[in-house]
């Protein structure tokens, strides 16, 4: 299976690789999948108190190309954000800009479950209680 | 000067011999005709192309060419002879003995028996990849006709003790039929010293053309028979119909005659640079070699990188490296390799795994270029591994709540 060019690219130059401090108030951190089904990612936001403001965005990944690029991806589109317009990606977003095949929307799926986990965890770290979110579809 | 992309996936397919090409040609233009026209030249040609062919074939394997039945291939073998002996010794019994670690022509055949009211023992392997004698003989029932056991594996290349398992079917009256397409041609495969009663094996594992292969079926001691699974103008003894594919059995009988001529000396030279190839990647940290490294095929090496995923792996360099992974990112199911988790290997580590097969043209330049480009991907994607970060934090993930996915 060929990959498109901009999971190529996220692969080979991944954005934002690394890790925030996860015991810091300010950082929101999302773990999600498992080494049993050959995904792991982990994304973490840094958000500015005062302004509700994603500073800064970075994420680890073990899992394929497709993984790899759309936690990539998913941390250029964070940084910047308010937390609410945060919310708002969606996996097909990942699915259209990185071309996914069907058997690849399970990796946006995952994208968009490690944002909301990160941003619950920094909700919750902050007194705010975690929002309840519909169970994405494809699993 | 080094060639990319280079060929690593030997056990899916080999390259054709330039040699077995040769050998071929003039049965495609000169020499078409049929091998079952008696009645002109044609057709003589071709059945006596055939018929050395099947001396060619059957001297690798020290058969009698009479025992040799054309194929269009080891699946279609492993059907014929799996198949086919259910359907014939049916009085005698319904139960058929083989392991989870065989080829899926083999288990889906033997699904297919069961659904029809066959039974089948499935046989686990040790964490080496081996059966358990003692399981294999406990096993057997007074129902018991058949026991498939493969020559040697096509992931991981453990080689069964098939003299062993030989001397137990004997012992119980029980037929032996083994798949040995990984195994015949790169190593020593003898029917009678290896006490076999029927085997399928394919001309493109071993530089031959594809679309080919064999069932050999024994003649004397016991006398072998199968049912035929096609109905038609009763080639092959009756055992399978259908117009031979002389051009296909001509570079059949090449591939096999150069296997013995060559087998020597490229097994001592490909199993140097597979040893090569494994001592060097095994200096990563965290590396594991999948199956027994003292019964295995000369060519083959299995490793698993833990807590990099293969497929991601793999994407790291194969433009200019082809291989095959355990891990399967890329089916419906995610289920990763069911011979590695057959071996009790965890999901995380059969994900891991790469699967190397060497051949006859493989070099050490292109082993060197494998090293360095496989070392530096993986310590790339284990920067990018959460799970190696935890690894190195000392967490035990196996005791970490993953989130449902």
């Amino acid at each position: 299976m060929a990959y498109s060019e901009k999971v190529i690219d996220h692969y080979q130059n991944p954005k934002n690789v690394g890790t925030l401090d996860k015991n810091s108030k300010n950082v929101g951190t999302g773990l999600v999948g498992a080494p049993e089904c050959g995904d792991v990612m982990r994304l973490q936001i840094e958000v500015d108190d005062a302004t509700g403001m994603i500073t800064d965005a970075k994420f680890k990944t073990f899992g394929c190309g497709s993984a790899i690029a759309s936690s990539s991806l998913a941390t250029e589109w964070l940084k910047g954000k308010s937390i609410d317009e945060a919310l708002t990606v969606d996996n097909m977003d990942f699915v259209e800009e990185l071309n996914l095949p069907p058997v690849k929307i399970h990796c946006s799926v995952l994208a968009e479950d490690a944002i909301k986990s990160a941003i619950n965890d920094y909700r919750v770290k902050n007194g705010m209680d975690s929002i309840k979110f519909e169970e994405s579809v494809v699993h | 000067m080094l060639k990319l992309p280079i060929y690593l996936d030997n056990n899916s397919t080999t390259p054709m011999d330039p040699r077995v090409l040769e050998a071929m040609t003039p049965y495609f233009l000169e020499h078409y005709g049929n091998a079952a026209s008696r009645n002109h030249p044609f057709g003589w040609q071709a059945e006596e192309a055939v018929d050395y062919a099947r001396e060619q074939i059957a001297k690798l394997i020290g058969a009698d060419p009479k025992e040799i039945i054309f194929t269009s291939g080891a699946t279609e073998g492993d059907n014929l002879g799996i198949k086919g002996v259910y359907e014939m010794y049916a009085s005698k019994g319904n139960h058929i003995i083989t392991a989870t670690t065989e080829h899926k022509a083999v288990l889906d055949t033997c699904k297919h028996i069961e659904k029809t009211g066959g039974e089948v023992t499935y046989l686990q392997v040790k964490p080496d990849g081996l059966i358990d004698l003692k399981e294999l003989e406990a096993a057997i029932r007074p129902t018991t006709i058949l026991i498939a056991i493969m020559y040697a594996n096509n992931e991981i290349g453990t080689v069964q003790p098939i003299r062993e398992i030989s001397a137990i079917a004997k012992k119980h009256g029980v037929l032996l039929f083994t798949d040995a397409v990984q195994a015949v041609g790169k190593v020593p495969v003898d029917v009678n010293k290896d006490g076999i009663d029927l085997m399928a094996f394919t001309a493109h594992k071993m530089y031959g053309p594809k679309g080919v292969g064999a069932l050999y079926v024994r003649r004397k001691n016991p006398r072998v028979k199968v049912t035929a699974q096609m109905d038609g103008g009763g080639h092959e003894r009756g055992m399978r119909s259908g117009t031979l594919n002389v051009p296909g059995i001509v570079g059949f009988g090449k591939a096999c005659e150069l296997c013995m001529q060559d087998m020597e000396a490229d097994t001592k030279r490909i199993s140097k640079l597979r040893d090569k190839l494994e001592t060097e990647l095994m200096k990563l940290e965290e590396a594991y070699i999948n199956g027994s490294t003292e019964h295995r095929l000369p060519h083959v090496t299995n490793i698993s990188f833990k807590h990099v995923e293969g497929e991601g792996l793999l994407m790291g360099f194969n433009k200019n490296i082809a291989l095959s992974s355990g891990s399967a990112c890329t089916s419906a199911s995610l289920e990763p390799s069911y011979v590695l988790k057959a071996l009790g290997l965890g999901d995380d580590l059969a994900h891991s795994s790469l699967r190397f097969g060497l051949g006859r043209f493989t070099d050490e330049e292109q082993i060197d270029y494998t090293v360095k480009a496989i070392s530096e991907t993986v310590l790339k994607l284990r920067d990018m591994s959460p799970l190696w970060e935890m690894y190195k934090e000392g967490i035990d993930l196996s005791k970490i709540e993953w989130a449902a996915h």
